[in-house]
């Protein structure tokens, strides 16, 4: 109930320098951020990376030991929990098991004094789809009831930003699929920001208007789910976003628009605006998806690397996953479409893979290739 | 004619199991009806008359009244004291906290008639009579080891989560004990005043050293013991177990239906 300014900033969050340590090690390191106020915004990372405490000193659960966390101008680092707009669903939904559903929708607004909590609550829960489950106790409700009731306690105080801490986890694929559906056209329909934890790669990419890829407490990259597929600044972006190809070559020359990389002979054409080094030796990367693979001696264009050799073949009915092992020993994964009457390559037959130049993109050479794979 | 025993082994156990643990209270509570004179050993007939008048036989309802008084001050002090302890030991890390973990045992491991004997010892050195406030004072000490356990549990599985989210739905650390950590180990509360009634209300060796010229129920069964023990002490017995069984299924009843609600 107390009132003071940060209960009602509006604006971006942005985070700068937040550090967090506990003892010596240190799970979130140097962290600077900004979240554009109304975006759907997802933190990517593998376990231990440092998203829950990121969330926690967000939310104000965890007291940073270093930098400073604000929303539009005002300062909220230091502030308690219940002073800030924020609001959280956690991972187990932690709804309160001796209340009702009802009672814990209701729960923040009576705290804060609103008048018609009843009004509010019964819209929330229309918004939810649950409005028949007012007066059941949470532990009479199924998991993925429970997760939209988590939704609606903490979107029914309308708070400048929501923090969603793996919501889905708990929730078998199929229903994890709707509820992620369900989750973005809330956050579209109420215009909240929203700061969706996880570390389901593809549940970042369909529903995050931009993505941080968080590794070891810092951020390796930000930007459009398309930017980061098609133009990861790392290796470990490249491997944790989807699956890369990376294979080393040398920059050669100019071509107009484009950058010729030289590998092991084959000349092959990098735009010169995804090539994220600047050393001469990089990593060429290539989506299996983007790859075109044919009989050796077949016409193709693009780019082109001659010489694969058919290592495993695997049909999962959209696709075909072929494995390819190159002369100089690396083997490229292709993913192949299963759209055309092309007749399946066998294991064993010499083939020619190319893709167009547009696909291609190119980290620094000294980059570990099996970063975040 | 073995399968069918096999089949009922279970149920053959639980027949028996219960038998030996009710049939002392079956026959407290037959004899609660036993037309006795001044010596309730032996059955002389059936009569309503100790239930009609359960206070018929002298100075019983006196002593019965000292119990209950002393039950109740000393459940209602160890229960708020030991609340706090627990709290302050699940929740808090202080100094000398695991150290106080392991104190808070030691009067349940003590001998009882060790107990007793050291407290008359102190109370006479502190020049202190014996009394009404020396059996609640040594009824706490004992009760308070009991709530403070009993309450521990209790916090330790509650979710700290559920705090936080308290917190983050603007309540503060007072809303959010009163809305949520008070209610969610209220059970345990009540278990523990339970216990600690029970365990003051039955007490025999430290309250009979320490107790003076005051009368407590069971005091007053022990000596009238060696006299006789009136019929009216059965009834007075029968009536407690009612009461306990009373309260604990309306307890389970009470948890059933806010479960079951829908
Ligand atoms: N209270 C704490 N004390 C010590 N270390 C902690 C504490 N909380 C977190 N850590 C450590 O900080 C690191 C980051 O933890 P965090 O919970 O933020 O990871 P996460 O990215 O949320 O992982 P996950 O995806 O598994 O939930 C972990 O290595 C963890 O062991
Ligand atoms: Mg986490």
């Amino acid at each position: 109930m107390a009132k003071d300014a940060s209960t009602s900033a509006q604006g971006d969050l942005v985070l700068s320098n937040l550090t967090k340590s506990f003892g010596d090690f240190v799970a979130v390191d140097d962290l600077n951020l900004t979240i554009p106020q109304g975006k759907f915004f997802a933190l990517l990372g593998p376990s231990g990376c440092g998203k829950t405490t990121t969330l926690r000193m967000i939310a104000g659960l965890e007291e940073p030991t270093n930098g400073k966390i604000s929303i539009g101008n005002t300062d909220i680092t230091y502030a308690k929990p219940y002073n800030r707009p924020v609001n959280t669903v956690f991972q187990n939904y932690a709804l309160f098991p001796h209340l009702t559903i009802f009672e814990n929708i209701a729960f923040g607004l009576r705290r804060r004094g609103i008048k018609d909590v009843d009004a509010q609550v019964k819209k929330v829960l229309e918004l939810v789809e649950l409005p028949h489950l007012a007066d059941r106790k949470p532990n009479q409700l199924s998991g993925g009831q429970q997760q939209r009731i988590a939704v609606a306690r903490a979107i029914v105080n309308r708070p400048a930003l929501l923090l969603l801490d793996e919501p889905l986890g708990a929730l078998d694929l199929k229903l994890r699929r709707q509820m992620q559906i369900e989750l973005k056209w809330i956050q579209t329909e109420i215009g909240i920001t929203f700061v969706h934890v996880t570390h389901d790669q593809e549940e970042a990419m369909t529903m995050a208007d931009t993505i941080a890829v968080m590794n070891k407490g810092k951020i390796e990259q930000m930007g459009t789910p398309e930017e980061l597929y098609d133009s990861p600044k790392s290796a470990y972006v490249a491997n944790f976003l989807g699956q890369s190809n990376l294979i080393a070559g040398e920059v050669e020359g100019n071509d107009g628009e484009n950058s010729i990389v030289n590998i092991k002979g084959n000349k092959v054409s990098v735009p010169k605006n995804r090539i994220n080094s600047a050393n001469k030796s990089v990593l060429v990367g290539v989506r299996p998806e983007k790859f075109r693979i044919v009989a050796s001696g077949k016409n193709t264009s693009g780019n082109i690397l001659n010489g694969g050799k058919v290592s495993d073949v695997s049909y999962t009915g959209v696709s075909t996953q072929y494995q390819v092992e190159m002369p100089w020993g690396q083997e490229l994964m292709v993913f192949e479409q299963n759209d055309d009457n092309e007749p399946m390559l066998r294991k064993g037959e010499l083939v020619t893979l190319s893709w167009e130049p547009v696909f291609t993109f190119a980290l620094d050479g000294s980059e570990n290739v099996r970063a975040g794979a | 004619m073995s399968r069918w025993f096999s089949r009922n082994l279970i149920r053959i156990y639980m027949v028996l199991g219960f038998t030996y643990l009710f049939i002392p209270v079956a026959y407290t509570f037959a004899f609660s009806f036993n037309d006795a004179g001044r010596s309730n050993l032996v059955w002389k007939g059936f009569t309503l008359k100790n239930w009609q008048n359960p206070c018929g036989a002298p100075d019983i309802c006196t002593a019965l009244g000292n119990s209950l008084k002393i039950g109740i001050i000393s459940t209602a002090i160890a229960t708020i004291l030991g609340t706090l302890i627990a709290f302050a030991i699940g929740r808090y890390n202080f100094k000398g906290r695991s150290s106080t973990n392991l104190l808070i045992f030691l009067p349940m491991a003590t001998p009882e008639i060790v107990l007793g004997a050291s407290l008359l010892t102190m109370f006479l050195n502190l020049g202190i009579n014996p009394g009404l406030t020396t059996i609640i004072i040594a009824h706490v000490m004992f009760c308070i080891s009991f709530v403070v356990v009993t309450v521990k549990a209790r916090i330790a599985s509650l979710d700290p989560r559920l705090e936080q989210a308290a917190m983050d739905l603007y309540a503060n650390e007072f809303e959010t004990f009163r809305r949520v950590t008070l209610p969610l180990v209220a059970p345990g509360i009540a278990g523990a005043a339970l216990l600690a009634f029970s365990l003051s209300f039955d007490d025999f060796i430290i309250t009979n050293f320490n107790s003076g010229t005051v009368a407590t129920f069971p005091k007053f069964v022990y000596t009238a013991a060696t006299r006789g023990i009136p019929a009216q002490a059965n009834v007075i017995g029968s009536a407690m177990f009612f009461i306990a069984l009373f309260v604990v299924i309306a307890g389970q009843l009470f948890n059933r239906k806010r479960r079951v609600k829908i």
